[in-house]
């Protein structure tokens, strides 16, 4: 196999595309960014009014969830980027054409809707998580509906979502790729596509990509985890950061204080936590 | 040099959407019902055809390849099963597209339709090996022990004892990645497999009418998901009070 | 015959205005609940004064925790009325009809209210001083510094001082249901619903949790309605003593009559039981 003589030339190849490369790079993070801030959003505020009592604002919300769940995300992205402009280009007096006309936008909203609708359900899910007894208590205490979600349920279904959230936006990261057929988004899929071309030496290019996205989503995994230790150290339940990341890491120290488990408040107690893989799939999360 | 594969890929044949002539598109009509009409049984032959078949052969595999891997992991020497695990990894967390585009173009004597499949199978293999792994180290301890007090070969204990018991409750997650790597298929377009969305742009490019095609597009999925979903989320309900 | 403890010298002075039952602070009209087909409580109708401390007894499910969640509206009432300080809490009876109140309403009345859970159910992420003020400064609008004084204060009254930084898991469930007793109390709450406070602990911290709530009755003139399979502390505190079985009050009195020579057989049993005759 030549392979391994060649191997300096598909270097050098490489070298002569590293701008462009880099470049494509930094428009998948972009994407993963801003679509999955945009899924965060969706998802927050979808969840919430999913897991509401009332029919009225459940019942539009799982439609909408579970809309944008079943259709792919490429249709989706299809429909966004052929059939909406169309509204534009038949009623020039529409407002924001320059945002319809702008691919990247509509790649960040294609992706940004479509895992946002996974994560509403991973969003509800979790408040329903949270003990019934703690909703009890904000009532006892005349909590309103807004403040005893922000203040008390929301924090503590916060560390229970957050392994689902790492996922998706895992996901996100790797549908993002799908976004290089779109003109305009010249994403690191793209540019990587654009080697093969001129080149003979595709293996090894294809390979390295593999390699970049296996690392950025490492590093999106390992984002989370902190966040999610961050969040558990909240609720009283494992190591600070400091803890972690200190040399000679302290083990809360096991005093006459501790409590008995069934002495615990709510999630002390431990509420089943769906067990989620490192990249269980957003379907596995049903 | 690649020159053995000919030919611009089909999602290249999907019009530039910015590149349209606007002045046609405002004389036609948005919504036109005949050519609706006249784009579904093509592109519905097509969801047979091909997303269809991908989908269950790309599941089966993901439904043995899985549990190889699984039960690998649990009996490989350390060094090994960590290979396999990352390996494992590297799948899981890289991208589809990429990974369709990589092998297409690196085993250039398989057709597109194997790759697909192959791809979809080993992807979600992957994912499945997961679920597989939680089922395994469900199985209570004292099932293993029972089998080694009887003596029962290592083979045996996983055939009749182990598998039988860590399968059951993984049976609605293999529904949920079928329904997931169903919704996956369109990704096939890189790799010019003719699947139901391909299908569906081909239909549109030639009069840049792509309203019907994409919506039928979108409600095939919908009307074929949903109620899959709903029957796995059943049949999830039903094992959990088995239990 | 069964003797609770030996009360003799801590008899409950009468209650404030239990001579004045025109004025009640709780009042039961008809009130119903049931959980679809199952009816908990029927027609039931009773009056608690102001200042008033009314322990409720009887055999699990006779339905006395939930008369305590419909005061503290954790459960829907579906017939009847209950009025707060003579206002409807739920539904009003408006010409024959029953109405729901505004939501309004319901809130105003709801803050004059406070719960004791068996569970303590205080809140993981929040410390202990955090869990305490919360609902002064954010939902009564009280200044924070005057929150955190007075959490102080209480945490020092239920034996705590230092505990105000510590995470609720790391306390003991002795410790956690003294925080959740400062948390009720923080918002000066007019009556007290205790909810089994002491069944989910342990037999030795029982006595410090029942001591905090025997000081916080000779101290204050909060009415009380409480729930509590611990008769010694219903006969210590308790003004007046309500035996409910199958739904009903088949009977009610002072504790000493109650506890000491009941009228009803039922009751009888029921105190046979508890006291491990």
């Amino acid at each position: 196999m030549d392979f391994f003589e060649d191997w300096p030339d598909y270097f050098e190849v490489v070298i002569n595309w590293s701008d462009r490369l880099l470049e494509g790079l930094w428009t998948t993070i972009q994407l993963t960014i801003f679509g999955g801030a945009l899924a965060f959003v969706i998802a927050i505020v979808l969840g919430l009014l999913a897991g509401s009592s009332s029919l009225w604002l459940r019942g539009p919300a799982r439609v909408i969830i579970e809309f944008f769940r079943g259709i792919s995300l490429v249709v989706l992205l299809f429909l966004l980027l052929y059939v909406l402009p169309q509204l534009w280009m038949r009623n020039p007096d529409l407002p924001f054409e320059g945002l319809v006309r702008n691919t990247f936008l509509l790649a960040v909203i294609a992706l940004g809707i479509n895992y946002g609708a996974y994560g509403a359900e991973a969003v509800r899910a979790s408040l329903t998580t949270v003990p019934k007894s703690q909703w009890e208590a904000t009532t006892a205490l005349s909590m309103s509906w807004p403040h005893k979600i922000r203040r008390v349920i929301f924090p503590q279904a916060w560390a229970l979502m957050l392994p689902s959230l790492t996922n998706l936006w895992v996901h996100l990261l790797k549908g993002s790729a799908i976004a290089y057929i779109i003109p305009f988004v010249n994403d690191f899929t793209f540019e990587l596509n654009n080697l093969r071309r001129p080149t003979d030496i595709w293996f090894s290019h294809a390979f390295i990509g593999l390699v970049v996205y296996f690392i950025l989503a490492l590093i999106l995994t390992l984002f989370m985890q902190v966040l999610e230790a961050r969040a558990k150290n909240k609720l009283g339940r494992g190591p600070s950061l400091r803890e972690i990341f200190s040399p000679d890491p302290k083990t809360t120290p096991p005093d006459a204080s501790l409590p008995d488990p069934k002495d615990m408040t709510g999630p002390g107690g431990g509420p089943k936590q769906p067990a989620s893989g490192a990249g269980a799939h957003p379907g596995g999360a049903r | 040099m690649i020159t053995t594969v000919s030919g611009t890929l089909l999602a290249e044949t999907i019009d530039d959407p910015t590149l349209v002539d606007e002045e046609e598109v405002r004389q036609s009509p948005f919504w036109d019902w005949e050519f609706a009409f006249e784009a579904f049984p093509e592109m519905f032959m097509a969801f047979l055809q091909v997303t269809l078949l991908v989908t269950v052969l790309g599941t089966i595999i993901a439904a043995v390849l899985g549990l190889v891997i699984a039960i690998l992991l649990r009996i490989l020497p350390k060094p090994l099963a960590w290979i396999v695990r990352w390996v494992a990894n590297f799948i899981r967390m890289t991208p589809l597209v990429v990974q369709l585009i990589f092998v297409f173009w690196t085993f250039l004597w398989m057709d597109a339709l194997t790759v697909g499949i192959i791809v979809f199978g080993v992807h979600y293999a992957t994912y499945m090996s997961e679920v597989y792994r939680a089922g395994i180290d469900s199985v209570p301890k004292g099932q293993w022990e029972a089998t080694t007090a009887l003596s029962m070969s290592a083979v045996r204990t996983w055939r009749k004892v182990v598998i039988p018991q860590a399968l059951r409750s993984t049976v609605p997650s293999l529904g949920n990645y079928a329904i997931s790597m169903f919704k996956d298929t369109p990704f096939l377009l890189v790799i010019s497999v003719a699947e139901m969305v391909t299908v569906a742009g081909e239909i549109g490019a030639p009069t840049f009418r792509y309203t019907e095609v994409f919506t039928i597009a979108g409600l095939i999925f919908l009307a074929a998901s949903y109620p899959t979903a709903v029957l796995v989320n059943r049949l999830e309900k039903r094992l959990a009070y088995a239990h | 015959m069964p003797t609770p403890t030996d009360a003799a010298g801590t008899q409950p002075a009468p209650a404030p205005s239990s001579s004045s039952p025109s004025n009640p602070v709780i009042e039961f009209v008809d009130v119903e609940k049931r959980f679809g087909d199952n009816i908990v409580l029927k027609d039931l109708n009773f009056q608690v004064a102001r200042g008033e401390r009314v322990t409720l007894i009887g055999p699990s499910g006779s339905g006395k925790t939930t008369i305590l969640r419909l005061v503290m509206t954790l459960e829907e009432l579906t017939g009847g009325y209950i009025y707060i300080d003579g206002q409807p809490l739920t539904h009003e009876n408006r010409d024959g009809k029953r109405v729901p109140v505004s939501k309004k309403q319901q809130k105003s009345l709801r803050t004059r209210i406070g719960m004791v859970f068996q569970q303590f159910n205080l809140f993981p992420n929040m410390t202990v001083l955090e869990n305490i003020i919360e609902a002064p400064v954010h939902v009564l609008g009280r200044p924070k510094k005057d929150a955190v004084a007075k959490a102080h204060s209480l945490l020092e009254q239920v034996g705590l001082p230092d505990k105000a930084n510590a995470h609720p898991t790391s306390l003991s469930g002795g410790q956690q249901q003294r925080v959740a007793i400062a948390r009720a109390l923080a918002m000066d709450p007019e009556i007290l619903l205790l909810d089994e406070v002491t069944s989910a602990l342990d037999p030795e911290v029982v006595d410090d949790v029942l001591n905090i709530l025997r000081e916080v009755a000779d101290t204050t003139n909060v009415t009380m309605l409480i729930v509590t399979h611990e008769m010694g502390f219903a006969r210590d505190v308790s003004h007046k003593v309500m035996m409910f079985d199958g739904g009903h009050v088949i009977e009610e009195g002072r504790p000493e009559k109650i506890f000491t020579n009941p009228d009803q057989e039922r009751t009888k049993k029921f105190l046979g039981a508890v006291l491990g005759d």
